[in-house]
Formats: C-alpha cells, structure tokens, sequence
C-alpha cells in the first residue's frame, strides 16, 4: 500500500497536509492535518471586547468579514444587545457580497484547475467554443474572434517557456474529461472572472472601508454612518452604487458561473459516487425584518431529508485526542467552547519530517462533534437543510440543476454534489442582496438612519460577568464564536470554524473528520498525480489559517 | 525564447499604448515622483525582463494576497501573466505538493541570484518553528533557504513585516517578521493590514525603474507611501483643526464627515498613504466610511494604539498622555500640542 503525501495542499487559504493510503487505485484511508498554529485566542484575552472583532477578523483574509461578524454577534450575544435593523441590513449586504464573490473565486481560481486541462484548451476549435458558449448562454463575449484571441494570449504565454503559475500541473492526466473547447471556454473565464471579482466587491468596500478586512464593524451596530443629505455617509449615490454592483453579481452568476457549472459537471458525472459524508449542520444566515433567518438553521443526520433538527450549540463538543493538545480531564474529555482549553502539546514528528504519525496525534485541528457526531459544514449543508426545509427559492434552483444534470437528491451527497450546491446558494444569493438594498433604501425613505445600538457602548453599563455566542453561515459554512467577559475584559474568546469541522482529525473514538471520510474510495489513476484527490478536498474549500491557526484558550 | 518585457505582455494581453501610459502616470503618482518620471517608467517597462517572482506563505491570513488579487493598474491578470514571472505562490498555483515543491526549487536554482522573494506572513520561531510547516520543513528553514540566492526580499503586511497579530502579545509562537532572521539581504517593508496593492505595484516598478529598492524611513518602510501620516493627508483634517469631532456613532456629526479623533481615530499616529490611495481602485478607506483609524501599518500596533476606541474616558488628554508615554510620532505629537495650545 503506497502512503500519499499532498503537502502543500495548494488553491486553498492556508497551509494543510494530506496524507492517504492507497490501496488498488482506491484511496483506504486518508489523514487531514493542520501544519500551522497562531494561539490567536491566547491573544484575545484581557483585551477590550469591543474589539474583538478587529482582531479575529484577521484569522482569514479569504473569508475576511466573517469572523468580525461572528465576533460583534458574540459580544451583542454577551451584552444582550439588539442592533438596529439598518445595521443588520448593512452587514446582510456586505456577506452576501463575500459569498457571491468568494464562491465565484473558489469555482474558477481555487477549483476549476481540478476540473480543466489548461494545455488542452490550446487545442480547441475557437468556432466550436464560441458555439458551445452560445448555446448555453447569453453573456455577450461569445465570439469566435474573442476565443481565438484567448488562445492566442495562452498560447504566447506557453510558448514563453514561463508557465508560471499552472506550470507542473497535472495536464494532460487521464482524469481530465472536458473537451478543449470547453477547456477554452473555461480558460476564458477565469480570466473574465479574475477581472470580475475585483469590481464586484466594491460593495463591500463602499460599505466596509476596504476589502479585504473591512473597517466599519461596530458591537451594536455598523460605524458607516447613514443620512441622505450628506456627501460623507450611505445617500441616495450610494444606493445606486451598490445596485450597481449587485448587478453585476447576478449578472456574471447567472450567466457565467451557473452555465460553466453545469457544462462542467455534465462532464462529471461520475463524481456524484464519491466525496460524500452523511450529517451536516447548517446555523441559518441573514436576519430578515420579522426576525427570522432568511436560510434555515437545521441538522440533517443519516443523510436523511426528511427530518430537520434544530441546532443547538450546547450539543457542541471538542475533543484533541489526536490534536496537538492537552485537556486537564484527560485525552477523551470532550468540552463545549465555553469551557474550552488550549495547551498545546506537540509530539509530531520533528520538522524536517517525511511522514506524520498519523496513529497517534497529528494536527494542530482539533475535532468538533455535533452529539458526538462528525458534521460537514458549508454550502452543501446549506442547502440540504433548506430544501429539506421546503426553503422556496433553494428548491427551485436545486430542482433546476438536478434536472439538468439528469440527477437525484441523493447524488447530491457527493464531490459533485457539493460542489454544485455552492453554485447555488450563490445565485439565491446574488438574487436576494437586491431585496436588502431595497429594504435599505425604503428605511432611509422613512426617515429611519439609525446605525448603531449605543447604550451598551460604554462598559459602564456592562454586568460584571457576561457570556455569549455568535454564529455566522459564513461561505465555507456554519462558524460560531464564544466570548466569556469578566469586569469589561476577555475572559475566554473561542472559535468553532467551518474548516475546524470539515477538516478535523479523527476523534476520541476514532471516527474520521468529514473530509477524510469523504476521500475515503476516491480512485486515484497515478499516484504521484493526486488530481482525484484535490477534487474532493478542493470541493470543501478548506480554509486552514481559519480552521486551524485557532485554538481555543483557557488559561487557568 | 528571450523573455518577454513587461511593455510586450501588456501588449499581448490587448492592452494599449494609450492605457500602458496611463499605468506607468499613476504608478509615478503612487510613488509621488512628478510626470518627469513617466517616460523612464515607461522605458523601464518597455526595456526591462518581467522580475521572477517566488511568494512564500507563513503565518499569514492570505489578506494580502486577497488584496494584491484586487489589483487594477494593472490588474492581477496582467501582474500575474505580464508584469512578473509568478513561479510559486501556493494559493493561486495549479500544482499541489511534490510538484508545488519542484516548481519553487526549480526557479530558485534557476534564477540564482535574480528572483525576488514576496513573503506574506509572520515566521514562528518558537520550539524550533515547528508551528508553521509547508512540505515537512519549518518555515523558518524555507525563508532561509529562498532568501539565500535572491536578488531582495519584498516583505508584505504587517505579519512579514513586524510579526502582526501573531506577534500580539503574549506571542504565542515567538512570531517574528522577515528582518528579524534575513540580515544579509535587501528587504524592504510594505506593512498595512492588509498590505495596499497599490504600494506593492509601485514598489515592484520602482525596482524595476531605478534598479534599487525605495528609499526607506528607520522602519524599512518606503517614503512614497509611508512618508506622511494619514492626519496630516486626511480629508476630515479641517475639522479636527476647528474642533469639529463626531462624538457618538450616527450621532449628526458623525453623519456630517466630522474628525473621529474622540471615536478612537489613530490617524495621527499612522504614516500611511491610505487617504491618498485609498482601497479597492480608489473607492474608500476607513475614516472615509466613518470608522477609526486603527493604525494598521505600524509596528506592533496590535498593542501599542489598542484598545481602539479608548476605552478609559474617551478624551483627548488620555490619548496624548499615552502617545507620550510610548514615544512614538514625533510629528503627531507636535501637531496635538498645537491642537491643545490652540
């Protein structure tokens, strides 16, 4: 049996390690390990909550914005804090902005590279291209002249000799399946996209300061101040700035990103056999006016549909009998994050190292469970919950694509299956930021202009003690963040992260993290080409400085 | 084949004359050189090898990157397949482990002595450094190995720079930025938090331009962007000047654009072009969007200018008291006195 090594991981935040073990091009076991810590929430304690969001925000300047948001709920949580609805219809916008930028980034620039030969694409007929992107879309750069001068640009670029950054990829690797004019097409459009992502999140930048890591977080509300009659604060300009770029998201979604997924995927179809995992846990995410979330809340257990359970974060539980760590109640104890610790107890092997010791401790990760059980986290897990939940505008898309792609719900817990799911929420997405802009301009109308929740603000008015949580669907899936404060301090800041649960090791009994399980039966064709591999973890969009440079911390 | 300049790869990927101009016209305002330098900006780009890249990944975030992806003069298309060689960069790469490894050891043996290396986060130094890893080495022993035959070393973010958050105290992995261990080779700085692409442009083009690195203040950071502190170039000045200070979020005055000094602004202690440049192709910045200024580009802001909001009373006496205390800005703190004398 020959052990696999993938490190680095590349296309994915941060730093992650696999290793598999294959057995008659089959993948038997797999092992996903974090090689990098910070000891962030070390740093976060007796600093100023209030703050805390300035300073977690800074765990990923991918999934930048999540965690600030995470935090302020936290502290809100703590504080018994009830923001505005302006502040939760600004925040609203400036995550569905993250989402629909980020899940287009990682189809094209994080995943499609699993998916499409580069080198391929210089084969390609540009006729033939242009007649495949017409047939399935009406995005207006569809020419023959425009493919061709594509693969022109790509073949100087080749014939340079400096392939830069797709040089030694797996081209040419008989996992490939699209045909060079969809590998052209696809090609195109990583390059349309790389200019797309830089505009369409200039809401985010309107609203937040910058991005990434935006500035105008507030515990209780939004700093950006609101008032039609001024030229330094969100006006009727700023409205139409960010329709604007709204339209420019559902644009480039539906007739980009959607298209090129199912096109894609109508390729892979056999990817609907492997990749799955059976429980999954989605938090539920934008606020609406009534109080409720937008995307339902729910876990699914046993991959079965038809029963939702609601999510509590008391059932939360994690445990480091193979992380680089120690409990004070012993090896199997599992702790809920208020009650979390963090000593660090590294006994991997000493750096330069060829293997890790993957029998005993090996990642800096530690392994959340919901009851016990693993739970894949992240777009796919959002939609099962909501259409399982019988959320109209989920359903509808999942229908469509299902339809398309001539597949079942049950294809959908899969490689594939996830990966379609992330086009999905991207579109609902994309869709529902009109309905917050127009919510936001209706508030203004009425004479509403309040940001901010202020009388909390002063930690005079503060308990002497406070906990809270936050949770926060952020893109990469369910995140929530825990706060103890003690006489206007942090006592204790923890973090639960999606790719703390995608990515997580083995638990105290033994059972695989979902995204060693999901690699579990992957073929591999060549073992010292790994594309099969990447597929899968790229398909969860690990995010390992958020997942794995956090530990929880509790100094006694 | 000779390698292409970076004026032919603008010119193959469709870009024109007229806009190659108007990119070699801003990178000169960036750098804050008069239209003088244009021309031999533009020979420099027209006559010059695209730069061999190597960009190393630590204990970093991947904001800087995120925000070197939101590049717009040029755009990230035309950095990465035009303006420089990117050889390896584990983000955006297309190869994975083995070949991930080859493709970086490749250009350094290569390129021997003419790449530049782009570091992005903080290295632990900690426990050997065993608290960053990439392919089973530390990263301490990769930025030693890479620095070794390159020709500089462009550090970026406040991570790379001056230890960044990892470095907050208490420093939990002995996180430490890049001149802290590369002692025998050009750095230069670029913090921020994340780092501006704006300044990474210009610096790679100064280089380019003038076949040095920018001149640098005592922090290693360049003059054109850190020259200058954010107070004295920011918009809402004239109303810290006539007392004129918002005092509540969304009170009238914080609607009205008025100075956020009493909110916690640290503006008056940052040197940073952020009011100039501002982020994402110009459209705002923080004291823009009603937000303090958290002082991102200096060293161990984390500690020195937190907590962020003033915490204690919220009064201007405390903050100069404080600035005093930890000596820092000379200029700033002359300009309080003023304001205080006033």
């Amino acid at each position: 049996m020959a052990r696999l090594v993938i490190d680095p991981v590349t296309r994915i935040e941060g730093h992650l390690r696999c290793e598999a073990v294959v057995s008659n091009g089959k993948v038997k076991d797999a092992y996903s390990s974090c090689t990098m810590w910070r000891g962030i929430e070390v740093i976060m304690k007796g600093r100023d909550p209030r703050e805390a969001w300035v300073f977690v925000q800074r765990l990923c300047g991918v999934c930048t914005t999540v965690h600030a948001i995470a935090s302020v709920r936290a502290v809100e949580d703590a504080l018994k804090i009830k923001v505005p609805r302006n502040a939760d219809l600004i925040r609203n916008l400036i995550m569905g902005n993250q989402c629909v930028q980020d899940h287009v980034i990682h189809f094209y620039h994080l995943h499609a590279l699993d998916w499409v030969d580069v080198v391929s694409a210089l084969k390609a007929d540009p006729a033939k291209t242009s007649e495949l992107a017409k047939s399935i879309s009406s995005w207006p750069n569809n020419s023959v002249t425009y493919f061709k001068a594509v693969q022109d640009k790509l073949k100087a670029f080749v014939e340079r000799g400096q392939l830069g950054i797709f040089s030694n990829g797996y081209w040419g690797h008989p996992a490939y399946k699209l045909p060079p004019e969809a590998n052209l097409l696809a090609v195109a459009h990583y390059l349309e996209a790389l200019d797309w992502q830089k505009e369409v999140i200039k809401m985010m930048a309107i609203l937040g300061a910058k991005n990434p890591h935006p500035q105008t977080f507030l515990v209780g509300g939004m700093a950006i101040p609101i008032d039609p009659e001024s030229q330094n604060a969100i006006n009727a300009g700023t409205i139409a700035a960010l329709n604007k770029y709204a339209d420019m998201g559902i644009e480039f979604v539906e007739k980009v990103y959607i298209p090129d997924l199912l096109a894609v995927a109508s390729f892979y179809k056999d990817w609907t056999k492997y990749g799955g995992n059976s429980n999954f846990l989605a938090c539920g995410e934008y606020p609406e006016a009534n109080g409720k979330l937008w995307l339902p809340a729910g876990v699914i257990k046993n991959k079965n549909l038809k029963e939702v359970y609601p999510v509590d974060h008391k059932k939360i539980m994690e445990y480091i009998t193979r992380s680089y760590y120690t409990y004070s109640k012993g090896e199997k104890a599992g702790l809920h994050p208020w009650d979390g610790e963090t000593t660090p107890n590294y006994t991997g092997p000493k750096p330069p190292y060829e293997y890790l010791n993957v029998d005993g401790k090996y990642s800096w990760g530690k392994a959340p469970r919901y009851e016990e059980l693993p739970m894949e986290v992240g777009p796919l897990a959002r939609v099962l919950v909501a259409y399982a939940s019988g959320h109209k505008e989920i359903k509808e898309v999942t229908d469509m694509v299902m339809k398309k792609l001539g597949i079942g719900a049950d294809a959908l817990f899969s490689t594939l299956g996830r990966t379609a799911a992330r086009g999905i929420i991207t579109l609902v997405t994309a869709y529902k930021i009109k309905d917050f802009i127009n919510e936001l301009a209706t508030n203004i109308k009425n004479g509403d202009l309040k940001i901010a929740n202020t009388e909390k603000w002063d930690p005079k008015t503060w308990p002497a003690e406070a906990k809270g949580m936050g949770w926060h669907d952020a893109p990469r899936g369910a995140l929530s963040h825990y706060i103890v404060i003690k006489n206007k301090k942090i006592e204790n800041y923890q973090m639960v992260v999606p790719s703390t649960w995608n990515l997580s090791p083995r638990d105290h009994k033994g059972v695989r993290g979902p995204v060693e399980e999901a690699l579990v039966g992957t073929p591999v064709a060549d073992s010292k080409q790994p594309l099969e591999l990447l597929r899968t973890i790229h398909s969860f969009d690990p995010c390992m400085a958020c997942g794995m440079h956090i530990v929880e911390v509790r100094e006694e | 084949m000779e390698k292409e300049t970076i004026y032919e790869g603008l010119v193959r990927r469709g870009v024109s004359r007229r806009d190659f101009l108007k990119f070699c016209a801003t990178t000169a305002a960036v750098l804050g050189l008069s239209s003088s330098y244009v021309p031999k900006i533009a020979e420099a780009m027209e006559k010059k090898e695209k730069p061999v890249v190597v960009w190393l990944h630590f204990q970093d975030c991947t904001g800087c990157s995120e925000s070197v992806l939101r590049a717009t003069k040029p755009t990230i298309g035309q950095i990465v397949l035009d303006v420089v060689s990117l050889e390896y960069h584990e983000t955006i790469m297309a190869a994975a482990g083995h070949q991930a490894e080859k493709s970086l050891h490749d250009a350094i043996h290569k390129y021997k002595g003419k790449y530049l290396v782009v570091v992005e986060g903080a290295i632990p130094t900690k426990d050997g450094g065993l608290y960053c890893c990439i392919g089973g080495r530390s990263a301490l022993d990769i930025l030693k190995e890479v620095a070794k035959d390159a020709a500089a070393i462009i550090a970026i973010g406040t991570c790379a720079t001056y230890g960044g958050i990892p470095a907050a105290k208490p420093n939990p992995t002995g996180a430490v930025g890049v001149r802290d261990i590369i002692k025998d080779k050009p750095v230069i700085n670029l913090p921020g938090c994340p780092l501006n692409v704006e300044n990474f442009t210009a610096t790679v083009v100064y280089f380019l331009t003038f076949g040095k690195l920018p001149k640098t203040d005592n922090l290693g950071r360049p003059l054109f962007a850190h020259g200058i502190l954010i107070h004295d170039n920011c918009e809402r000045r004239g109303h810290f000047d006539t007392g004129e200070f918002a005092k509540s979020w969304g009170d009238k005055e914080h609607r009205l654009g008025w100075c956020l000094y009493e909110l916690g602004c640290k503006g008056p202690f940052a040197y940073h072009n952020c009011p100039t440049i501002r982020w994402n192709d110009g459209t705002s910045w923080p004291v823009m969007a009603g937000h303090p200024c958290v002082a991102c580009s200096e060293p161990k802001f984390w500690d020195d200018y937190a907590p962020f909001y003033f915490a204690d009373s919220g009064s201007r006496d405390s903050f100069f008291a404080k600035a005093t205390k930890i000596g820092l800005g000379a200029i700033a703190v002359a300009g309080l006195t003023k304001r205080e004398n006033k």
